[in-house]
C-alpha cells in the first residue's frame, strides 16, 4: 500500500527565545491510502496544531510531511493554495458553510474553483449528495437545514474533488449523538466504498472508535496508538476508554 | 475612562471610519471652498460687471448652501447609522457589563465630537488650500487678473461651516441616542448571529414587475423627448408625470432585477457554475434586497449629478463659442437722430461727440459708419402680412405694432464686410431679411416662404430668399438680432421715425494689453462724464466686446460654478452611501471570505470575486443613471435652446466622465481597498 502521509520528525514551536512552547515535539508517522486514523488528545496536546500544519495553514519549525510523495513543507504561496485546492478536503467543526449559498452551491463551489466543467459539476454533486443521503436539501440554505444535516453538506463539499487525504477537525463537536452517530456511518461510507483517506481529530472516544486507527498525543508527543484490526466497534471503544483512563487528566472528562 | 474607551474606539474602528471620516472631510472641504468665495472675489482684480456677478454668485450660494447642507445632514446621519448598527455586539458586551445606556450615549457623544473636531480641522485645512486652488480656476472663468495672488482666508465662511457642521453633528448625536434606546439587549448580543432572511421572490411576478418598470422608463424617457412639445406649458406642468414614472420605474426596476437576474444566469450553468461566479451573485442577492431602495436613491443622484454637470459645461461652451462669433469687432457706438428737431439745433455726428470730449480717434481703426432706419408704415403687421392670424396663435407674445428696422444695401454690406458675415446683392424690387434669433426667425421664414410683399412708400419690394439670412450689426452677449430688413439703396425712405447711427470699430493695438488700455480710456469716470455734461448733444450709447464678454462669461460662469458645487456634492454624497454600505456589510463578509480561503481558493481569487462583488454594486446604479441620463441631457439641451443654441456635447461629457471617474471611481477603489483589508484577517 502506498503512504499518502508521511511525517517526519515534526516539530512545532511558539514562542520567543526565552519561552518556547514545544506544542508539537518530534512527531513521526505515517498514513496509508484508505486509512482512517483518528487523533486523540486533551485541549492544549497539540492536535489542532499537528493538523493546521498537515493542512498546509501552518508552518512547521523543522521536519518534514509528504503528501502523495511531495513535501508540503517545501511548497510556497500559490502553489501552496493549488495544493490544498486540490489534494485535501477540510471538515470543520462549525460546519464552515456559506449562508448564501444553497447546499447544492456550498458543494458546487469546490469545484467551481478548481475550474471544473459545469457539466461535471452537476454530475458528481448530484451523485455524492444521493451517497450521502442529501438529495431532498440540495436547494436549502443552510439555515433551513439541520447540524447534521449541515455537516453531511460539509463532507460532500470536502470529498467531492476527491483529495488525497481528508482532512477532520472535531467534526462532531457541534452535533447531538444522533447526527453524530449518522455522519461518522457516512465517514465510514466514504472510507470504504469511496475509499477516501480520512485524518481526523477529535477529544470524543465514541468518535474515535469508528476509526481503524487512533494516535494519542500528549504534550506534543504520540503516547499510544491503538490499531482497531479485526475487533468490533464496541471492543474498540473499550480499548480506547483504557488508554483514556491511563492518560488521565482532562481527558476523563470527556467521556 | 469613557474618554479612553471613546479615543481607543476610534483608533481601533479606523479601518471602518476611514470612510465616513474621508466624507465629511470632503464634505467640509468644499462646503468652506464654496462659500469662501466672497473672500476671493476681492483678490481677484475683476471688472465692476463681473464684480456684480460674483456678489449676485454669492447670494445665490447662500441659498444653495442651505440645500446642501441638508443633503449632507442626512448623509451624515445616514452613514453613522450604519456605523452604530455595526457596534451593537460592542454595545452589548458594554450592556451585560453593567453600563447604562447613558452612559454608552455618552461614550458615543465623545466619539461623536473627537471625530467632528478632528474632521472640522482637516477639513478646513484642505479646503483652505484648495480654495486657493481653485481662486484660480475662478479667475480663469471670470478671465480676471491674477498677477496680485495672495493668500486667502475667510473667517465668514470658516464660521459659517463650523456652524453649520456643528448643527448637523448635534443631529447625529440625537439620531445616536434615539437608536441606543431602542436596542434590546437580547438583540444587541445576538446581532452578529442573526442571519439575514434570504427573501424569495416569485420569478413570474419580478419577470411582470421588470417589464412594467421598462415600460414606466420608456414612456417617461419618450415623453421627455420625442414628445418634448407638449409638455412646454406653464410651469412645466407636464414634466411632473414623467419624472414620478421615472422614480418608480428605477425603483421597481431594481426590485424586479435581483429576483430576476439571478435566475437567469443561473439557467445558463456554464456561467454559473464558473470560478467565483456563483458566490460573487449569491452576495450581491443576499443585500440587493435590503438596498434596493438606496440603489434608487443613488442612481436619480447620479442621473442628476451626470445632467447638471453635463449641460451646465455644454451652457459654458457654447457661450464661449458664440460669443467669439458675436462681437467681431471691439466696439459699437450708437446715437438717435434727432428727427424733429428745432431750427438753428446742430446734428452732431458720433465722430463729432467723441472728439468734444476729448476723445483721440486715433484710438480706433476700421472705422465704419451706418444708420438704422425705421418709417411709419413699415411694422410687423406688414412683414407678416396674412399670416398675422396664425403667428398670434403660435406665438401671441409677438408685438405687431412695432417697427421694423430697415437698413440700406450699401449700408449693411460695408458692416458685414468687417464683420465677415455674409454680403448681399439686390435688384430694385428685392429685400432680404436678416435675424438670428431662434424664435423671431420661424415666425419671419414663415412669412417669407409666403412670398410676403412689403410696401414702402408705394414702392412694392418682394423677398429674394424664402428665409431669414444670419446677420447682426450690434455686438452682443446672445443672438438678439429680431429682424433687420435690408433694402436696395435706392428706395427713398420718406417718413422716418428714426435714424440710429452707429459708428463700428476696432481698438488700434495688437495686443490684449493694448486694447484694454483703451476699453480703460472709455470706460474711464472722466471721460463719461465729459459725455454726459455734453446733455442731449451726447447721447451716445457704447457696448464693447470686453464689457460683453465679461457680463456674458461671468453669467454662464455662475452657472457651471453651482452646477459643480452641486454636482459634486451629489456624487460624493450617492458614493459615500454606496461605500458605507459596502464596508457596513464587510463583517458578515469576512467570514464568508474566509470559508472561500479555507476550501482552498487563493488570494487572487479571492481578491477578483471581492473586486467583482464591489464593482458590481457601484455598476449597477450608474449604468442605469448613465441610460436616464442619454435623455435627460437631450431634455435638458432642449429647454436650454429656447434660450441660446447649444454646442457640441463631446467636451461636456468627457469633462463629466472625469469628475464621475474621481469621485465615484475613487470611492470604489477606496471601498475595495478597505474591504480587501478587513477580509485579510
Amino acid at each position: 500500500m502506498s503512504k499518502i502521509l508521511k511525517i517526519e520528525n515534526m516539530e512545532k514551536y511558539y514562542g520567543n527565545k526565552g519561552n518556547v512552547t514545544k506544542a508539537v515535539d518530534n512527531i513521526s508517522f505515517d498514513v496509508e491510502k484508505t486509512d482512517f486514523v483518528a487523533i486523540m488528545g486533551a485541549s492544549g496536546s497539540g492536535k489542532t496544531t499537528l493538523l493546521n500544519c498537515i493542512s498546509t495553514i501552518d508552518k512547521v519549525t523543522s521536519g518534514h510531511i509528504y503528501i502523495n510523495d511531495q513535501d508540503i513543507t517545501k511548497i510556497k504561496g500559490n502553489k501552496l493554495n493549488k495544493f490544498r485546492r486540490e489534494e485535501l478536503g477540510f471538515i470543520f467543526q462549525d460546519f464552515n458553510l456559506l449562508d448564501t449559498l444553497t447546499a447544492y452551491e456550498n458543494i458546487a463551489l469546490a469545484l467551481t474553483i478548481q475550474k471544473v466543467n459545469a457539466k461535471e459539476i452537476d454530475r458528481r454533486v448530484r451523485d455524492i449528495a444521493k451517497k450521502l443521503e442529501i438529495e431532498d436539501v440540495l436547494n436549502k440554505y443552510p439555515y433551513q437545514v439541520s447540524g447534521g444535516q449541515k455537516q453531511r453538506i460539509a463532507s460532500a463539499r470536502a470529498i467531492i474533488t476527491n483529495p488525497k487525504l481528508v482532512l477532520a477537525d472535531e467534526p462532531t463537536g457541534a452535533l447531538d449523538s444522533k447526527s453524530a452517530r449518522q455522519l461518522l456511518e457516512s465517514f465510514e461510507y466514504l472510507n470504504k466504498e469511496m475509499e477516501a483517506t480520512i485524518l481526523m481529530v477529535t477529544h470524543d472516544a465514541f468518535t474515535a472508535s469508528y476509526a481503524k486507527r487512533i494516535l494519542f498525543i500528549k504534550d506534543g508527543k504520540i503516547f499510544n496508538e491503538l490499531i482497531k484490526g479485526n475487533s468490533t466497534r464496541k471492543e474498540f471503544f473499550q480499548k480506547i476508554i483504557d488508554v483514556v483512563t491511563l492518560l488521565g487528566g482532562e481527558l476523563n472528562d470527556v467521556i | 475612562m469613557l474618554f479612553k474607551l471613546s479615543v481607543k474606539n476610534i483608533k481601533k474602528s479606523f479601518k471602518n471610519y476611514a470612510i465616513y471620516f474621508l466624507t465629511l472631510v470632503l464634505g467640509i472641504a468644499i462646503f468652506y471652498m464654496f462659500n469662501s468665495l466672497d473672500a476671493q472675489e476681492t483678490m481677484l482684480a475683476v471688472s465692476s460687471s463681473t464684480r456684480q456677478i460674483l456678489k449676485l454668485m454669492v447670494n445665490m450660494l447662500l441659498v444653495i448652501s442651505v440645500f446642501i447642507a441638508v443633503i449632507l445632514g442626512f448623509l451624515i446621519v445616514y452613514a453613522n447609522n450604519f456605523l452604530i448598527k455595526r457596534r451593537k455586539k460592542e454595545f452589548g458586551i458594554y450592556m451585560t457589563l453593567g453600563m447604562g445606556r447613558r452612559k454608552i450615549s455618552k461614550i458615543l457623544l465623545i466619539e461623536t465630537i473627537l471625530i467632528g473636531i478632528v474632521s472640522l480641522i482637516v477639513g478646513l485645512l484642505i479646503g483652505i488650500f484648495g480654495s486657493q486652488l481653485m481662486s484660480i480656476v475662478t479667475a480663469k472663468m471670470f478671465e480676471a487678473d491674477m498677477t496680485k495672488f495672495e493668500f486667502i482666508f475667510s473667517s465668514a465662511a470658516t464660521i459659517k461651516t463650523i456652524i453649520y457642521f456643528g448643527i448637523m453633528y448635534l443631529a447625529v448625536l440625537f439620531f445616536n441616542t434615539i437608536t441606543i434606546s431602542k436596542y434590546k439587549l437580547i438583540d444587541l448580543i445576538t446581532a452578529v448571529r442573526k442571519n439575514e432572511k434570504v427573501k424569495i421572490k416569485n420569478t413570474f411576478l419580478c419577470i411582470i414587475v421588470f417589464l412594467i418598470s421598462i415600460s414606466l422608463l420608456g414612456w417617461a424617457y419618450y415623453t421627455v423627448t420625442v414628445n418634448f412639445n407638449s409638455l412646454m406649458g406653464e410651469d412645466f406642468e407636464g414634466l411632473l408625470p414623467p419624472v414620478v414614472c421615472g422614480c418608480i420605474g428605477t425603483f421597481l426596476f431594481f426590485w424586479s432585477m435581483s429576483g430576476f437576474v439571478l435566475k437567469l444566469v443561473q439557467s445558463s450553468k456554464k456561467i454559473y457554475l464558473k470560478n467565483v461566479n456563483m458566490f460573487v451573485l449569491r452576495q450581491i442577492n443576499a443585500k440587493i434586497n435590503t438596498t434596493v431602495f438606496s440603489m434608487t436613491v443613488i442612481c436619480l443622484m447620479l442621473f442628476v449629478t451626470i445632467c447638471v454637470l453635463s449641460s451646465a459645461i455644454s451652457i459654458n461652451n457654447s457661450f464661449t463659442e458664440s460669443l467669439k462669433e458675436l462681437t467681431p469687432v471691439d466696439i459699437n457706438i450708437s446715437k438717435f437722430r434727432t428727427i424733429n428737431k428745432k431750427e438753428n439745433t446742430k446734428e452732431y455726428s458720433i465722430r463729432e461727440v467723441l472728439q468734444l470730449a476729448d476723445f483721440d480717434m486715433n484710438n480706433f481703426k476700421d472705422i465704419t459708419e451706418t444708420s438704422m432706419y425705421t418709417v411709419k408704415d413699415l411694422t410687423m403687421e406688414e412683414t407678416l402680412g396674412s399670416l398675422k392670424k396664425e403667428v398670434l396663435e403660435k406665438f401671441p407674445m409677438v408685438q405687431f405694432d412695432s417697427s421694423e428696422i430697415i437698413m440700406k444695401l450699401s449700408d449693411y454690406n460695408k458692416v458685414a464686410k468687417l464683420y465677415g458675415n455674409e454680403e448681399f446683392t439686390l435688384n430694385n424690387n428685392e429685400y432680404v431679411v436678416t435675424c438670428d434669433y431662434e424664435n423671431m426667425k420661424n415666425i419671419r421664414n414663415m412669412a417669407l416662404n409666403n412670398n410676403q410683399e412689403i410696401d414702402i412708400d408705394g414702392i412694392k419690394l418682394s423677398p429674394k430668399y424664402k428665409e431669414c439670412k444670419n446677420g447682426f450689426i450690434q455686438i452682443s452677449g446672445s443672438h438678439i438680432n429680431l429682424g433687420i430688413i435690408i433694402v436696395p439703396d435706392n428706395i427713398e425712405l420718406k417718413e422716418k421715425i428714426s435714424i440710429e447711427d452707429y459708428l463700428i470699430a476696432n481698438y488700434n493695438a495688437d495686443t490684449q494689453e493694448g486694447k484694454q488700455k483703451i476699453e480703460d480710456i472709455i470706460i474711464d469716470n472722466g471721460f463719461t462724464d465729459r459725455i454726459a455734461a455734453l446733455e442731449e448733444k451726447g447721447n451716445i450709447n457704447a457696448s464693447t466686446k470686453i464689457i460683453v464678454y465679461q457680463s456674458s462669461i461671468g453669467l454662464s460662469g455662475m452657472v457651471t460654478f453651482i452646477a459643480l458645487y452641486l454636482g459634486i456634492i451629489f456624487l460624493i454624497a450617492s458614493s459615500a452611501i454606496l461605500a458605507l454600505k459596502e464596508l457596513s456589510e464587510s463583517s458578515d463578509n469576512r467570514d464568508r471570505y474566509s470559508i472561500l480561503r479555507k476550501i482552498g481558493a487563493d488570494e487572487k481569487m479571492i481578491n477578483k470575486a471581492l473586486f467583482m462583488q464591489i464593482g458590481i454594486f457601484f455598476l449597477i446604479p450608474l449604468l442605469l443613471a448613465v441610460v436616464h441620463s442619454i435623455f435627460g441631457i437631450q431634455f435638458a439641451l432642449k429647454i436650454l435652446e429656447t434660450i441660446d443654441s447649444v454646442g457640441n456635447l463631446t467636451k461636456p461629457i468627457i469633462l463629466t466622465s472625469g469628475f464621475i471617474i474621481i469621485i465615484y471611481g475613487g470611492y470604489f477603489v477606496a471601498t475595495y481597498l478597505c474591504s480587501k483589508n478587513i477580509i485579510k484577517d
